[in-house]
C-alpha cells in the first residue's frame, strides 16, 4: 500500500487515540458487550454496523461516560478514562434524538457547552457564527428548534456536538431521522467535515450502505462482540464469518465439504456438484466448509458456460430494481441462488424470464471459503 | 352541524356556569341593601314590561363599590390576601418542586403509589383536615409537646391564631396542586436532554438549573395558578386557624353575607376580587402568546 493512503492501523507504530481492552458490561445478568477489545485511531471515521441490541449504544454511551465499564479499561490518548466524568470528557456526542434544548435557540443551543468551557466570552458569538456557517444555518440562527425542518435540527446537533472542538465525536445513528436522498447528501456533508477538521468519528448505524459510504473502517458488531474490523471494501469482498457475509449486503451461502485443497486451490462438494475456490489457507479434507458468493458476481446465460463453476436451473423470481434485477434461480436440487444483473437494456429486450432452464456460473476467484 | 354542536356545549357550560351566575352577582352588587328577602333592591319584574325595565336599570348604581373605596378595611383585606396568596403559593411551590423532582425520579414502578399518596388527603373531608392542624399547632398541640420533648424550646409557641398557621395549612392545603403539574412536566422530560447537558461539560447541577428547571416552567406555572387563585379568596383557613389580626379578603364577604346580610356590598368585594384574578392572569397569558409570536 502507498505511504499516502490513511491506514494508521496497519502501522505498527502509531499508537492508537481510543482503546478498549477486554471491556464487558453487563447489565444484571444480560451481557451487553462481551470481552470486547477495538482500537481507533485519530482522524478515522470509524462506523459501527450491527444488528438491534448487539450493544452498539452501549459502547458509545461508555466511551462518553453515561456508563462504566463492569470489566476491562478504556483509554483515550493512552490515558484511562474510568475516572474522569461525563462532563470532563474530551469527547462530545450526538444524540440519537438530537436532544436539542427546546427552550434554546439554535445559536444558543450551539453556545451551550461554550458557556461552560474555558473558552473567553468574547470569543464565544464568533466561534458560534463559525459553526452556524459550518452547517449553513446562518439564517436560522435565531430560530427555535421545533421551528426548524427535521434536516436542519440534524445539522444544529451536529453543529452543537463540534463546536468544543472534541478529540472524539460520537454519532449515534446520526441520520437514521432523515429521508434517502437528504441522507445521502447528509453522508457527503459528514464525510467533508469530517475530513476538514480532522477529528475522530465514531459512527454508529444501522444503515451497511452508509457506514460503508462513510467509513475508513468498519466494525461489525453482533452480540456484543465484534466479528469483524476492516476497510469497507475488505469487509465487503473478504468478510470473515458468515454472520459478516449475510450481514453485508447480500451473499449467497453453499454449504460443502472439501474433497481436495492446496494452499491455492480447493474443491468443494456440495449437493449440486463441485466448486472450485480459493481458500483462505491449506484446508484439511472433509472440513465443513461455507461458500460464499455475492450475486452480482454470478452470471446467467442460457448456454453451459465453457469455463468456471457452473450449474444449472430454472428462474424461480425476478425482482427489479431499475438499474440492477436479482434473478431467484432454483437448482436440480432445491437451492436458490441469487445473481444480479445490471440492467443495462431495455426491459422488453431481456433474454430470459420465469421458468426458463439458465446457467449459473462464477470464476474461480469470485466467492471466498469460510470456514466459521 | 355536528360541529357547531361540538363548540356549543363548552359554550353553554360556560355560560351557564360563569357568566350567568357573574351577571346575577353584577346586578346585586349594584342593588341596594334592603330589609326583604331577597335582602336587596330593586327586583327585576318580567309583568312591567319594557317601561319596568328602565324603571329597574336607573335604579342600579355604583354606591357600594364607591363604599369599597372608602372604608380602607376593603383594601386592606385585599391586600393582605394578595401577600398571603403569593407568600404561601412560593413557600408551596419551594416545598413541592423538590416532592414532584424525587417523584420523577423514583423508580417507574414505584410512580403511580406515590401519586396516590400524594392525592390520598382529598380522601378526607377538608374540615376534619383544618381542624386536625388546630390539634397539632395549638400551644398544648402534638408540635408544641414534641418540640418541648426534645428540648428544643422551653416554652409553647404561639403558632395557632397567627399567620403562620394560616401559612402552613394553605401550603399542606394545597400543595398536591402544585406536586402534579410540576410532576406531570418532568415525567416528561426526556433524560437526553440531560446526557446532552452533561456531555456538553455541565455538573448535575449546573444541568438541572440550565435544563430541568426552564423545561418544568409550564408545570409551574400552571401549579402557581392552582395554588395562588384559591388561596387569595380562602375563607376556612384564615377563620379557624388565623388570629384577630389575620385579614383576609374571604373572610370579609362572608361577614358581609352573613353578619351584616349585605349582600350587595358582599357581591361588589366578590366582583373586584374576581377582576384583581382574572386581569393579572389575561395579561399574562397575552405575554406568553406575544413571546410565542416573537419566537416564530
Ligand atoms: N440501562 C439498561 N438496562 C438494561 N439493559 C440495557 C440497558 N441499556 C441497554 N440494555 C440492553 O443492552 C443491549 C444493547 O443495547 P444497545 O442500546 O447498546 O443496543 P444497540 O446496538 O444500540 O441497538 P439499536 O441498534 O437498537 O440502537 C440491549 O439488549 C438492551 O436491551
Ligand atoms: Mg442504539
Amino acid at each position: 500500500m502507498s505511504a499516502d493512503v490513511f491506514a494508521p492501523w496497519e502501522n505498527p507504530k502509531e499508537t492508537p487515540l481510543i482503546r478498549f481492552e477486554n471491556v464487558t458490561k453487563r447489565f444484571g445478568d444480560f451481557t451487553a458487550v462481551d470481552n470486547l477489545t477495538l482500537d481507533i485511531y485519530e482522524r478515522e471515521f470509524f462506523a459501527l454496523l450491527g444488528a438491534s441490541g448487539c450493544g452498539k449504544t452501549t459502547l458509545m454511551r461508555m466511551l462518553a461516560g453515561f456508563e462504566s465499564p463492569t470489566e476491562g479499561r478504556i483509554t483515550l490518548a493512552g490515558e484511562d478514562i474510568a475516572p474522569i466524568p461525563a462532563n470532563k470528557r474530551p469527547v462530545n456526542m450526538m444524540f440519537q434524538s438530537y436532544a436539542l434544548f427546546p427552550h434554546l435557540s439554535v445559536a444558543d443551543n450551539i453556545a451551550f457547552g461554550l458557556k461552560r468551557s474555558d473558552m473567553p466570552a468574547s470569543e464565544i458569538d464568533g466561534r458560534v457564527d463559525e459553526m452556524l456557517g459550518m452547517v449553513q444555518l446562518r439564517q436560522f440562527a435565531k430560530r427555535k428548534p421545533h421551528q426548524i425542518s427535521g434536516g436542519q435540527r440534524q445539522r444544529v446537533a451536529l453543529a452543537r456536538s463540534l463546536a468544543k472542538n472534541p478529540k472524539v465525536l460520537l454519532l449515534d445513528e446520526p441520520l437514521a431521522a432523515l429521508d434517502k436522498k437528504l441522507r445521502q447528501e447528509t453522508q457527503f456533508e459528514l464525510m467533508d467535515i469530517q475530513e476538514k477538521l480532522g477529528t475522530t468519528f465514531m459512527i454508529v448505524t444501522h444503515d451497511q450502505e452508509e457506514a460503508m459510504t462513510v467509513a475508513s473502517r468498519v466494525a461489525v458488531m453482533n452480540t456484543g462482540q465484534i466479528k469483524q474490523i476492516a476497510t469497507p471494501d475488505a469487509i465487503y469482498e473478504r468478510p470473515n464469518s458468515s454472520y459478516v457475509a449475510d450481514f453485508i449486503g447480500e451473499v449467497n451461502l453453499i454449504d460443502g465439504k472439501i474433497t481436495s485443497s492446496t494452499e491455492k486451490s480447493c474443491k468443494i462438494a456440495w449437493q449440486g456438484g463441485t466448486i472450485t475456490a480459493q481458500p483462505p489457507s491449506k484446508l484439511k479434507k472433509d472440513t465443513e466448509v461455507r461458500f460464499a458468493v455475492r450475486p452480482e458476481k454470478v452470471s446467467i446465460a442460457t448456454a453451459k458456460p465453457k469455463s468456471g463453476n457452473a450449474v444449472q436451473g430454472k428462474v424461480l423470481d425476478i425482482a427489479y430494481l431499475g438499474n440492477i434485477s436479482t434473478y431467484y434461480v432454483e437448482t436440480a436440487t432445491g437451492q436458490t441462488i441469487k445473481a444480479q444483473i445490471a440492467n443495462a437494456r431495455r426491459l422488453s429486450r431481456r433474454s430470459f424470464t420465469w421458468e426458463d432452464p439458465v446457467w449459473l456460473s462464477w470464476s474461480d476467484t469470485a466467492g471466498i471459503v469460510l470456514t466459521e | 352541524m355536528r360541529r357547531a354542536v361540538v363548540i356549543l356545549i363548552p359554550y353553554l357550560w360556560l355560560v351557564a356556569l360563569f357568566l350567568v351566575p357573574f351577571g346575577i352577582v353584577l346586578k346585586i352588587s349594584l342593588s341596594d341593601i334592603a330589609t326583604a328577602i331577597p335582602p336587596y333592591t330593586p327586583n327585576f319584574d318580567f309583568s312591567a314590561g319594557w317601561a319596568g325595565f328602565k324603571e329597574f336599570l336607573s335604579q342600579l348604581d355604583f354606591e357600594n363599590f364607591i363604599w369599597l373605596t372608602e372604608d380602607d378595611l376593603y383594601w386592606k383585606a385585599y391586600l393582605s390576601s394578595l401577600k398571603i396568596a403569593i407568600i404561601s403559593t412560593i413557600l408551596t411551590l419551594l416545598a413541592g418542586f423538590p416532592i414532584a423532582y424525587a417523584m420523577a425520579q423514583a423508580p417507574k414502578e414505584w410512580q403511580p403509589t406515590l401519586m396516590m399518596l400524594i392525592i390520598l388527603p382529598f380522601w378526607t373531608s377538608f374540615l376534619i383536615r383544618v381542624y386536625a392542624w388546630m390539634g397539632i399547632l395549638s400551644t398544648e398541640g402534638f408540635l408544641n409537646q414534641f418540640l418541648l420533648w426534645i428540648g428544643l424550646i422551653d416554652s409553647p409557641l404561639q403558632i395557632l391564631n397567627t399567620d403562620w398557621a394560616v401559612y402552613i395549612a394553605i401550603i399542606y392545603t394545597y400543595i398536591p396542586f402544585m406536586i402534579l403539574p410540576i410532576y406531570a412536566t418532568l415525567e416528561k422530560l426526556d433524560p437526553s436532554y440531560l446526557e446532552a447537558a452533561e456531555d456538553l461539560g455541565c455538573s448535575r447541577t449546573q444541568a438541572f438549573w440550565s435544563v430541568t428547571v426552564p423545561l418544568s416552567k409550564p408545570g409551574v406555572i400552571a401549579g402557581c395558578f392552582l395554588v395562588f387563585i384559591p388561596a387569595v379568596g380562602e375563607f376556612v383557613i384564615p377563620s379557624l386557624l388565623g388570629g384577630s389580626k389575620t385579614l383576609m379578603i374571604g373572610k370579609v364577604l362572608w361577614d358581609e353575607f352573613f353578619a351584616n346580610r349585605d349582600w350587595p356590598v358582599a357581591s361588589a368585594v366578590a366582583i373586584i376580587l374576581l377582576l384583581i384574578l382574572v386581569i393579572p392572569i389575561v395579561l399574562f397569558q397575552k405575554q406568553q402568546e406575544r413571546q410565542q409570536e416573537a419566537d416564530s
